[in-house]
């Protein structure tokens, strides 16, 4: 069986910063059929080179957008590449099918504990909410909207914790690039590293 | 045979260095047992190209050794010695201080009276400054802590020596032989005069200050009209003065001259002239220090060893054993760990050169008979001869094996001066990347050729040091073996090629951001294989043409996203257009025209297409032809 192909679109713009978010892609780099590209390190400028990032999409059967959770979405240079890259007639609209069947899924890692992110807690809305416009362009694209990766409390996240969260991430890469998870198994969860326990 | 003249004399010694020291770094050896070996083969043991005007030749040579504790106080700032201050006179105090009464017991064991035990004690407490540093140079261990603490014993042992040479004539006269009056004689003959020890402490004293007045002060506006001057040779001239100078001024006061020298150099250490005369002096050094080896390896006494064998060897072996028990034990008090305390001690597990001198010294005050000075020399000249192959053993089996049992690193590495950026040219275009590196925290040696900028940047507080950086020795002074980046920034095309093709063969780790100054400079860096380069003014000219663009209509984001397209095309077309350039330079230069105007045409039609390429994401026009036909569509199903 032909294994899935992943494409990690890294978006951080301060990863010598980040503790947990390195040690997350420390983790998978190098790993066969997985690509990991730092969009910050790629485009300091913002000046996205549109056609290869097109032709990278078409190679990669699972899209990844890896990033902290900034006011409650992605850093700005994430939104600049989907503006630029998700172009009419290559991603949407009639003839508009290059990601149809593909799977987008958001890692991301917040500051707020879970409690947080429920409608009594201090944010009111849940992550699934929260990415609802991911979940829209997805849709729109014509690609499956999977189940977030999210890790939460990273403001006073322990060694042992980090530790953690690079296994699960590299757990739930290398079952999607098998294809181990059950399509309709998986939608039931709120996040995807919930299946792991 | 040994009296033909200078010429024949230098024709043996450079000859046996060309010959030996190739051969010796080829198995490893390092060049001081090459040079040492040599040393023994022509001397007058084996086939006696040289004879006895070898020992006129190692008080010459020995100069080399001032020289270098020059060039090395030149990379000591004065606060980095003042830190070393604890393990200078702590473990360099106490190691003299141990191995004299430990050394002294052992010569009462060997029936010497307790005079001549006090200075055979004194005499072999000494380690060889020259055999040591070169050869930890040469392996790269001297920023060790082994190599640092190494140092600072030595720079106590050069302190040592002046009260040394000030005691010995003491014992002679405790020891009952006939010195009457010759004794007073002895001490103040250093200064060649007769007088009292007051005015001697009051001349030192001024001529330290003296020292460090003309260095800190005086130094940069000397340095200044030389440069200026032009020619190289003067400069080297004014260098080698400085050194000799200092030597002769501390002579003259009774102190050591490599001591006076360091001093030199340490108070040079800040000057911005630093480099280039790190670049002149080294030659000088080497040649010297080789020289010096060759004549400690020409000295070797044969004669004497094949006479009492049982002697000599008997000692040269308590000598090494006792020095290294007690380096080792020293060594871990201070805080060296595994490997590096037995580099350390093996380091200075030997005689030094200042032993000749004491050697001959106490024999003129009869403190020493002939006999026993004669064993002592072989003695000391031996060990010099083992340091190397002991410091190879240590290297090879020893250090390995420690830091296997102890699992203890030995990499911790002192920064001496090195910074990780070195600037080569700090005009309109260095300057920049100069400030944006140490405005972000970075330290940068920055070298530059013209005095007067050296000058106007000093009233800025920015240090600039004087050198034309296309000559290999200055690059290397300037600290390229430990810098990170190189940054090529000097306006002259020739220039930067040069330094760029010396830096790629000699520093392979070197990362060199390049300056190119045109377009067919620009391919000279693609040429080579450096993609790290910019054109001068490509960046300044692309906003003032944004705006430009601003002015004639273009909202600024527009005009700032054309810019950028406009930059990045551009350097795709450099690449391409380099791609066409065949081996043939004529052709080369033809080909270069046509494209140049081919360039021309393709980016009218690249730029006109790309400014729509662009925005396409943020152009509706598809979305909205694709709106009307799905609501006509829609009207046609409704009718």
């Amino acid at each position: 069986m032909e294994k899935n192909k992943i494409l990690i679109l890294y978006v951080h713009p301060s990863a010598h910063k980040s503790q947990i978010n390195s040690a997350m892609v420390a983790n998978i780099e190098g790993l066969e059929d997985i690509t990991v590209r730092h969009l910050y390190e790629l485009y300091p400028d913002f000046h996205i080179d549109v056609k290869e990032e097109q032709e990278l999409l078409l190679k990669h059967d699972i899209i990844v957008f890896h990033h902290p959770f900034y006011w409650y979405s992605a850093p700005a240079l994430l939104k600049e590449w989907i503006d630029l890259v998700f172009e009419h007639g290559f991603a949407f609209g009639k003839n508009g099918n290059a990601l149809k069947g593909k799977k987008l899924m958001t890692a991301t890692s917040t500051g707020g504990t879970r409690d947080a992110y429920r409608e009594k807690g201090h944010n009111r809305f849940t992550m699934s909410q929260f990415l609802a416009n991911f979940e829209q362009t997805a849709l729109i694209c014509k690609m499956d909207y999977l189940p977030p990766f999210v890790t939460h409390g990273s403001l006073l996240i322990k060694e042992e914790q980090i530790k953690k969260a690079a296994d699960d991430y590299k757990k739930v890469l290398v079952s999607l690039r098998e294809k181990l998870f059950n399509d309709e198994e998986i939608m039931k969860f709120e996040y995807i590293n919930d299946l792991l326990h | 045979m040994h009296e033909q003249g200078f010429f024949y004399q230098a024709l043996v010694y450079l000859a046996a260095a060309v010959i030996s020291v190739p051969i010796a770094k080829r198995l490893g050896l390092g060049s001081v047992l090459g040079y040492l070996l040599a040393g023994v083969i022509i001397g007058p043991f084996v086939i006696g190209l040289i004879g006895e005007e070898g020992e006129d030749l190692m008080h010459f040579a020995e100069f080399g050794v001032v020289m270098m504790l020059f060039l090395i106080g030149l990379e000591l700032r004065p606060s980095l010695l003042w830190k070393m201050r604890r393990s200078i006179f702590g473990l360099g105090g106490l190691q003299m201080i141990i191995s004299t009464l430990v050394i002294g017991l052992i010569s009462l064991l060997f029936k010497q009276s307790i005079s001549e035990a006090v200075a055979i004690g004194l005499i072999l407490s000494l380690s060889s400054t020259a055999i040591i540093l070169q050869t930890l140079a040469e392996r790269g261990q001297m920023k060790t802590t082994a190599g640092q603490s190494a140092f600072s014993v030595l720079l106590f042992q050069d302190i040592a020596v002046i009260p040394i040479l000030a005691l010995l004539p003491l014992l002679a006269m405790h020891q009952g032989f006939p010195a009457d009056g010759e004794h007073t004689e002895q001490v103040n003959m250093i200064a060649g005069l007769e007088i009292s020890g007051w005015v001697q402490v009051a001349l030192i004293l001024i001529v330290i200050s003296a020292i460090g007045f003309i260095g800190r002060f005086l130094a940069r506006y000397i340095f200044r009209i030389i440069a200026k001057t032009g020619l190289r040779e003067i400069f080297t001239a004014t260098a080698l003065l400085i050194v000799i100078a200092i030597a002769v001024a501390m002579e003259k006061v009774g102190l050591s001259p490599a001591l006076g020298a360091f001093l030199g150099g340490v108070v040079l250490a800040d000057n911005e002239y630093r480099h280039e005369l790190e670049a002149n002096i080294e030659p000088f050094k080497g040649l010297l220090l080789g020289l010096f080896f060759l004549a400690v390896g020409a000295s070797i006494d044969f004669n004497l060893l094949l006479e009492r064998p049982g002697l000599v060897f008997a000692g040269l072996g308590i000598l090494i054993a006792v020095k290294f028990i007690i380096l080792m034990g020293l060594g871990r008090t201070f805080g060296l760990k595994g490997g590096q305390a037995t580099l350390f001690s093996f380091a200075l597990a030997q005689g030094g050169e200042f032993a000749f001198v004491l050697i001959s010294f106490s024999l003129q005050n009869s403190v020493l008979t002939p006999e026993i000075s004669g064993i002592l020399l072989i003695i000391v000249a031996l060990s010099m001869a083992l340091t190397p192959l002991l410091l190879l053993i240590n290297e090879k089996f020893v250090q390995p094996a420690v830091e296997k049992s102890t699992n203890e690193k030995s990499a911790d590495e002192i920064e001496l001066s090195g910074n990780p950026v070195i600037i080569a040219g700090f005009g309109r275009f260095g300057i920049t990347i100069g400030r944006l590196i140490i405005a972000n925290g970075f330290k940068a040696t920055i070298l530059d050729d013209n005095p007067d900028h050296i000058q106007v940047l000093r009233k800025f507080g920015i240090k600039v040091y004087y050198g034309d950086a296309s000559r290999p020795d200055l690059l290397h002074a300037a600290g390229c073996a430990d810098a990170k980046v190189l940054v090529i920034a000097v306006d002259d095309k020739d220039k930067a090629l040069q330094i760029l093709d010396h830096v790629t063969r000699e520093y392979p780790h070197l990362k060199v951001i390049g300056r190119a100054v045109s377009k067919p400079h620009a391919y000279e860096y693609l040429k080579r294989g450096i993609e790290d380069y910019d054109n001068d003014v490509l960046g300044s000219s692309l906003d003032s043409g944004v705006r430009v663009l601003n002015s004639l209509g273009f909202s600024r984001y527009q005009a700032h996203r054309a810019a950028k397209v406009f930059k990045h095309h551009e350097r795709l077309f450099e690449k391409e257009l380099f791609q066409h350039h065949g081996d043939d330079e004529k052709k080369y230069v033809s080909e270069a025209r046509r494209l140049s105007d081919e360039l021309e045409e393709l980016l009218k039609e690249e730029l006109e297409q790309s400014i729509h390429d662009w925005d396409n994401a943020w152009d509706n026009t598809s979305r909205v032809e694709e709106l009307r036909m799905n609501l006509e569509e829609k009207g046609e199903n409704d009718k």
